[in-house]
C-alpha cells in the first residue's frame, strides 16, 4: 500500500480566515450593513438618533428568538408552521397572569412562558414523531388550533400596558451599555444554542438526521428522540418570544404574533438555512431575521412605496434559495472535479 | 492453477472457536420467506465468501446480524455466547461492522463527522473534541493509503472512497466482524485492488471478515472460504482450496427447474420489437435484440446488470444516447411514454406500488387507466363506462377483489400485479415489457401469472420478460438474453438454456462463456 503523505493536523489560520470571509453568515451581515449604510445616508436619524439605534438592534429581536427554535427545526428536515401561535397563547398567558396576579415575579414569568411553549412543542413533537406524520401537516393543524383556542380564550378582550407591572414592561425598552435589554437575551440565547449545534453529540445529530435520515437510522441514532427535542425547542423559543412581545409591545390580543411563522421560516431560509435539512446555522438564522425586519423599515425611508415592501421581502427569500442552489451546485461540481483529478 | 492459491490466509482448524456463529436462522417478511435456515460461521484471520443467486437471502442475513432485522428463529453467537441485536447500535457496539454495496454517509457533513457520528470522543460540557477526532481520521487514512480530506464534505466522493470511510469507521471503533455487501459492484479495477489491500490487512490483524460477491474471480483471489446459500436455505462451506468455479455454480443453482414452468408453444410471427444498438453511456452498450409476435424472450441476469434501464430506454421513460426502437416496422419517432404507448408497447414495471399502480384508487379506474383517452366523452369518464371495461379485464384475468370499486391497495401482491396486466391488456398492446412479473407473489399465483403470459404469447403479442428468478427464466423463454454490467454477454436458445450457462453468463465475461 502507498502511503499518503501526512496532512498538517491542525487548520491552518488563512483558511480559517477564509472560511470566514466567504461564509453565508458574512455575506448576510455584509447585505445587513448595506442595507443600513444606505438608509442612513438617506436619513441620518436611522442609525444616529437616539432611538435610531435601539429600534435597530430591538425590532428584529422576538423573530430573531423564533428564528432560533425554527432553525433547529428546519435542519432536522422538518418545518414548524405552528410558532406563530404558540407566541400569542404565551403572550396571552403571560398577560392574563398579570391581571390575575399583579405581584407575579418577573424572572418565573419568563420560566412561564418558556414551560408553556415547550409544552405545546411537546405536542406538536410528539405527533410528528410517534405519529410519523409529516412536520408540515401537523404544525399547519396546530397553527391554526392554537389559534383558535387563542380566541376562544381572549375574546375581543385586551390586555393593557397598565395591566402589567412596570419593571416588566421596562426591560422592552431598557438598555445595558446601550444594548437594549431584549437583544441581549436573543443574544444569550443564540451563544448557547449555537454553542450546542456545533460543539456538541447531540447537536450534531440534528444535522445527521437532516441531511439524511435513512444513515441515521444505520448509524443508530436516536432520531425520535432528536426530533421531539428540536419540536420542544423550537416550542420555548416561541413561548420566550411570546414574553418577549408582551414586555415590548404592552398590548395583548388574540392577534400577537400572527405572521411569525413565515417571517421566521423566511429568516432561516435567507439566513442559509437548508429547507431540506443537514446544513445551516442558527446564526445564520438570526442575521437573516434581522435582515428581513430591518429592509422592511429601510424601504419607506428609502422611498419605496408600501406595497413593494412584501414583494421585496419575496425577493429575498427566493433570491436566497437560488443563491443556495447556486453555491450547491458549484460545490458539487467542485467535489466531482476534485475527485476525478485525484 | 491460480485460482487455487491459499490467498495467504492460515488454514482453518476445526475447534476453534467462530467469532460470529449463526446456526438455523430464518426470517419471514407476511407470507415471504426471505431465510429458511441460513448457517454462518466467520473466524478471526480469515476472510469468508457467501454466494447465492438473487434473492438466496445474503442480504437478510447480512441485516440481521447488522442488528436491522430480527430474527424469527434459531441461534446467533458472537464468541460462543447468544446475542440479540435489536438495533444497529446494539450490533455496533458488539463490534458488528457493516460496509453496504452504497454506504449511506451523511452528505452534508465533513469526512470526520461521518466517521465519529454518534460516538464523537466529549470533553467538559460535553464538548466534542474536534481536534482528536481530525487526528484520528487523518492517521486513519494514511493507514488505509488513501488521501481523502478530512474536512471536505461527504457529498460527492466516489462509492469507492465512500467505502474507505465506512471501513475507517469500522477500524475506529475496533469491529472484530467486518461484512462486506457486494462492496466491488461499483468500483474499477484499481479501486478493486485497493479495496482488497485493505481487506487482506484488517484479516491480518485478527478480524473475521465476510465478503459478498457475484464476481467468482473476486471470491477465489480473496476469500479463504466460502459458503452458497440457496433460497434461503444453507447449502454448503468449503476451503476456497477445496472447490471451483463449476462446483460453486452448480451448487446455488442447483435444482430442477423445467417442469415448473411450461410455456405454450406458440405460433411466431413478424418481429414486433427490434433493438438495435442501444446504448446509454455507463449504463448499457451496444444492446441489438429482436422479440417476434409468439415469442417470450427473457432478459437474465444480476441485480444491477442494466436489464431494467434498457427497459425504461425502450420505453422512453429512462434516455439512451444512441441506438434505435423498431415497433412493428415502424421507428419510434421520440422517446416519451407517450409515443411508446402509441406504438403498442406496454410496461409492467418492477416495483408496483410506485410505478405501475395508483395504490389508493379503486381496481376500475386503474384498469381503464391507460385507456382514459377513448373512455372520454366531453373530456369526462363516467364510472359506468370505466366500470363496463373494466368487468371484461378483470373476470378475463380472475382478479380477486370484492369488488370493482374496492381500493388497490387492499389486494394482495398476485391480485395486484393483475390488476397491473389488466391496465396493459386493456390498451391493446402489440408489445408486452414486464419486469420480475412474479416478485413477492406467493407460489399459487405465480404460476397463474405465468399461464397469462403464456395465453398472450399465444394471441400474438411479443413479450419481453426480465426475471431475477432461474426457474422463471428457463421455463418461461423461447430465448434467454443475458446482460451482464451493461453488455448483452450471451443470447441462448430453450433448448440450450441451462441453469449453469445462464449463471455463467451472468457473472463471467462473454469471451469465457462457450
Amino acid at each position: 500500500m502507498s502511503v499518503a503523505t501526512a496532512t498538517p493536523v491542525r487548520v491552518s489560520l488563512g483558511s480559517r480566515v477564509w472560511s470566514l470571509v466567504s461564509s453565508r453568515e458574512t455575506g448576510i451581515f455584509l447585505a445587513l450593513a448595506l442595507v443600513v449604510i444606505a438608509t442612513t445616508i438617506k436619513n441620518p436619524e436611522f442609525l444616529f438618533s437616539s432611538d435610531g439605534w435601539r429600534d435597530l438592534l430591538l425590532t428584529p429581536s422576538i423573530v430573531a428568538v423564533v428564528a432560533i427554535g425554527q432553525a433547529v427545526v428546519i435542519i432536522t428536515r422538518s418545518v414548524d408552521l405552528s410558532v406563530g401561535s404558540i407566541v400569542g397563547l404565551s403572550a396571552y398567558l403571560v398577560g392574563t397572569l398579570f391581571v390575575a396576579f399583579p405581584g407575579f415575579p418577573v424572572p418565573l414569568m419568563f420560566g412561564v412562558g418558556i414551560a408553556f411553549g415547550a409544552l405545546l412543542g411537546l405536542v406538536n413533537g410528539a405527533l410528528i414523531a410517534f405519529g410519523k406524520v409529516p412536520a408540515m401537516v401537523i404544525t399547519l393543524g396546530t397553527l391554526y388550533a392554537f389559534r383558535g383556542i387563542n380566541v376562544a380564550w381572549t375574546g375581543s378582550n385586551r390586555i393593557n400596558a397598565s395591566d402589567m407591572p412596570d419593571d416588566f414592561l421596562n426591560l422592552g425598552t431598557q438598555q445595558i451599555l446601550s444594548i437594549p435589554v431584549l437583544t441581549i437575551i436573543a443574544l444569550v440565547i443564540l451563544i448557547v444554542v449555537a454553542w450546542y449545534m456545533a460543539n456538541t453529540r447531540g447537536g450534531r445529530e440534528f444535522y445527521a438526521i437532516g441531511s439524511d435520515p435513512d444513515a441515521a437510522e444505520l448509524y443508530g441514532l436516536a432520531k425520535t428522540k432528536r426530533v421531539l427535542i428540536a419540536f420542544v425547542a423550537s416550542g420555548a423559543a416561541s413561548g420566550l418570544g411570546g414574553v418577549l412581545f408582551a414586555a415590548r409591545y404592552g398590548t395583548i390580543n388574540s392577534q400577537v404574533g400572527d405572521g411569525f411563522e413565515l417571517q421566521a421560516i423566511g429568516a432561516a431560509v435567507i439566513g442559509g438555512v437548508a429547507i431540506v435539512g443537514g446544513s445551516g446555522t442558527v446564526l445564520g438564522a438570526v442575521f437573516g431575521a434581522y435582515l428581513l425586519l430591518t429592509i422592511n423599515r429601510c424601504l419607506p425611508i428609502l422611498g419605496i412605496p408600501d406595497f413593494w415592501q412584501r414583494a421585496v421581502t419575496g425577493a429575498l427569500i427566493i433570491g436566497a434559495i437560488i443563491l443556495d442552489r447556486v453555491l450547491a451546485n458549484r460545490q458539487a461540481k467542485r467535489l466531482v472535479a476534485e475527485r476525478d483529478a485525484a | 492453477m491460480e485460482r487455487f492459491n491459499a490467498n495467504g490466509g492460515p488454514v482453518q482448524s476445526n475447534d476453534a472457536t467462530p467469532v460470529l456463529e449463526l446456526k438455523g436462522v430464518s426470517k419471514s417478511f407476511g407470507a415471504v420467506i426471505a431465510l429458511r435456515t441460513a448457517d454462518l460461521a466467520l473466524y478471526a484471520n480469515s476472510i469468508h465468501a457467501v454466494v447465492g443467486e438473487n434473492g438466496a437471502g445474503k442480504s437478510t442475513l447480512v441485516k440481521i446480524m447488522a442488528g436491522l432485522y430480527q430474527r424469527d428463529a434459531g441461534t446467533f453467537t458472537l464468541d460462543g455466547k447468544p446475542v440479540d441485536f435489536r438495533t444497529t447500535a446494539e450490533a455496533k457496539a458488539a463490534g458488528i461492522a457493516v460496509i453496504y454495496q452504497e454506504p449511506t454517509l451523511f452528505p452534508d457533513l465533513s469526512v470526520t463527522e461521518n466517521v465519529f457520528m454518534g460516538r464523537q470522543p466529549t470533553g467538559r460540557f460535553g464538548r466534542i473534541d474536534k481536534a482528536a477526532m481530525r487526528a484520528e481520521v487523518i492517521g486513519l487514512m494514511e493507514r488505509l493509503g488513501v488521501r481523502i480530506d478530512p474536512d471536505r464534505p461527504a457529498e460527492g466522493l466516489s462509492i469507492a472512497d465512500q467505502q474507505i470511510i465506512e471501513i475507517a469507521k469500522a477500524i475506529s471503533l475496533d469491529a472484530r466482524v467486518l461484512i462486506m455487501d457486494e462492496p466491488t459492484a461499483a468500483l474499477s479495477g484499481v479501486e478493486v485492488d485497493r479495496l482488497f489491500a485493505v481487506a487482506r490487512s484488517l484479516r491480518d490483524e485478527g478480524r473475521a471478515l465476510m465478503f459478498i460477491s457475484h464476481r467468482f474471480d473476486e471470491v477465489f483471489a480473496l476469500c479463504d472460504t466460502v459458503t452458497v446459500m440457496r433460497d434461503g436455505t444453507y447449502i454448503s462451506t468449503d476451503a476456497i482450496v477445496d472447490t471451483s468455479v463449476p462446483e460453486i455454480v452448480r451448487r446455488m443453482v442447483g435444482r430442477d427447474v423445467n417442469e415448473l414452468f411450461p410455456k405454450q408453444v406458440a405460433a411466431v410471427g413478424r418481429p414486433l420489437l427490434e433493438v438495435t444498438n442501444l446504448s446509454q453511456p455507463g449504463v448499457f452498450h451496444d444492446i441489438s435484440f429482436t422479440v417476434c409476435a409468439g415469442e417470450i424472450v427473457a432478459l437474465a441476469g444480476l441485480v444491477g446488470a442494466g436489464r431494467s434501464e434498457v427497459a425504461r430506454a425502450i420505453f422512453g421513460v429512462d434516455p439512451y444516447a444512441s441506438g434505435t426502437v423498431t415497433v412493428d416496422g415502424k421507428r419510434l419517432a421520440g422517446r416519451s411514454p407517450s409515443i411508446a404507448m402509441k406504438a403498442g408497447v406496454a410496461l409492467v414495471p418492477e416495483d408496483r406500488r410506485k410505478q405501475g399502480l395508483v395504490v389508493d384508487a379503486t381496481v376500475s379506474s386503474n384498469i381503464t387507466d391507460a385507456i382514459r383517452d377513448t373512455l372520454t366523452r366531453l373530456g369526462l369518464v363516467t364510472v359506468r363506462r370505466e366500470n363496463s371495461e373494466a368487468q371484461v379485464w378483470a373476470s378475463k384475468l380472475e382478479v380477486k377483489t370484492a369488488a370493482l370499486d374496492s381500493v388497490v391497495g387492499t389486494l394482495s401482491g398476485g391480485n395486484q400485479q393483475k390488476v397491473v396486466l389488466a391496465k396493459w391488456l386493456a390498451a391493446n398492446p402489440k408489445v408486452l415489457i414486464i419486469d420480475e412479473p412474479t416478485r413477492g407473489i406467493d407460489v399459487g399465483t405465480k404460476s397463474e401469472v405465468h399461464r397469462m403470459m403464456s395465453e398472450l404469447a399465444g394471441i400474438g403479442l411479443a413479450i419481453l420478460m426480465i426475471s431475477s428468478e432461474l426457474p422463471e427464466v428457463l421455463g418461461m423463454a423461447d430465448r434467454v438474453l443475458v446482460m451482464r454490467e451493461g453488455h448483452l454477454t450471451a443470447t441462448i436458445d430453450r433448448a440450450e438454456a441451462t441453469a449453469e450457462n445462464v449463471m455463467f453468463a451472468a457473472t463471467h465475461a462473454s469471451e469465457e462463456v462457450a
